[in-house]
């Protein structure tokens, strides 16, 4: 086979298998299975094609294959913004809702991944059509890998310690320790929060750490992903069972309360642990000299 | 989005629902939340609100 041809078919097959491999399929995540899958493989696809026949095209003098690059990054713009539509859309039938910042950041990531596929599917294309197919496949299986350990963010555990808290009620007003959470106007809500709702303290680590879980988006995440792993105690009428985290104004800790159907403590600390850190809401006012002015 | 009251003079601006007692404020007070899908808040003066969040 031509050069032409195993370049191309090298950077098709790593490409589209690199996007796969980028794909989280749980209960918390997106896409949603089989359709979205096929989905996101699809445009993997695509991408993988467009970035494989690049290099093969530049060589054989066909300039204007660059300007397919640039159609490519139109179409995935837009395939994040319609992504980003639907999920808000389909907001309003979840009991306990992503948040838009959340969304923000599953349209960004599949638009990057995007990306990044057409990337690795030029770098395999590349180095097979000047040093033959298994250097080629070894330098996309390389870029793959470390692809996939730039694109795995934080998550809660390495930013804040998240242990089990107590309520309490003064009266008709709830607190997680000395956070206030809500005012639980009927008696029947405050006996039921009595007896079936968890508490969860987030003690940041430092003032980076602080500023994300200042942040409301971010919050709100943890607050569905807890909810979707461990089930919610509520419906639609009944808005006051809703999770709530909310913040202690004086040292940034954050007080969540939740009713999970799932009534073991130790899954609930354990799903927010690994409630992944929004992009949006990364804050690192320890990287500026008056942050670090400030901090004790 | 309302409120119930005993004393109804302590309300004014929003739907205001008369009770006769404790119970009754209650009871009407869950009715409302459960079809507004809303929220009961305590304002410690004998007068419950119902808000949508």
């Amino acid at each position: 086979m031509s050069n032409v041809i195993w370049g191309i078919a090298t950077g098709i097959t790593v490409g589209t298998l690199a996007r796969y491999l980028m794909m989280r399929r749980d209960v918390r995540q997106y896409p949603s299975y089989p359709h979205a899958v096929v989905n996101h493989l699809s445009l993997g696809f695509l991408a993988a094609t467009l970035g494989a026949v690049a290099i093969p095209a530049l060589a054989a003098e066909e300039y204007t294959a660059v300007t397919f690059l640039a159609l490519a990054a139109t179409q995935f713009r837009e395939v994040r913004s319609m992504e980003r539509q639907m999920l808000v859309a389909l907001e309003t039938s979840k009991l306990v809702p992503r948040g838009k910042d959340f969304i923000e950041g599953i349209a960004r990531t599949f638009e990057a991944r995007n990306y990044l596929v057409l990337f690795i599917a030029l770098l395999t294309s590349g180095v097979s059509f000047w040093q033959g197919p298994v250097l080629g496949i070894i330098a996309g299986i390389a870029a793959a890998a470390f692809v996939r350990k730039f694109i795995g963010g934080k998550a809660i555990k390495d930013i804040a310690k998240v242990r089990a808290g107590e309520l309490r009620f003064e009266k008709y007003n709830l607190f997680v320790e000395d956070i206030h959470i809500m005012n639980v106007g009927l008696k029947k809500t405050r006996k039921i929060y009595e007896e079936r709702a968890k508490a969860v303290v987030l003690e940041p680590f430092d003032d980076n750490a602080r500023e994300i879980l200042a942040n409301v988006g971010q919050r709100q995440a943890i607050a569905h992903d807890a909810a979707s792993l461990l089930g919610i105690y509520r419906d639609v009428d009944t808005a006051e069972f809703t999770p709530l985290l909310r913040r202690n104004k004086d040292t940034g800790r954050i007080g969540m309360i939740i009713l999970p159907l799932e009534p073991d403590t130790e899954c609930l600390l354990q799903a927010v642990r690994h409630v992944p850190v929004l992009e949006s809401a990364v804050a690192k006012p320890l990287a500026s000299s008056a942050g670090r002015c400030a901090s004790d | 989005m309302a409120a119930v009251a005993i004393d109804g003079k302590k309300v004014s601006g929003v739907p205001v629902f008369s009770a006769e007692n404790e119970e009754e404020q209650a009871n009407m007070a869950t009715i409302l939340s459960r079809v507004l899908e809303a929220v009961v808040h305590d304002m410690g003066n004998g007068v419950y609100i119902v808000v949508r969040h």
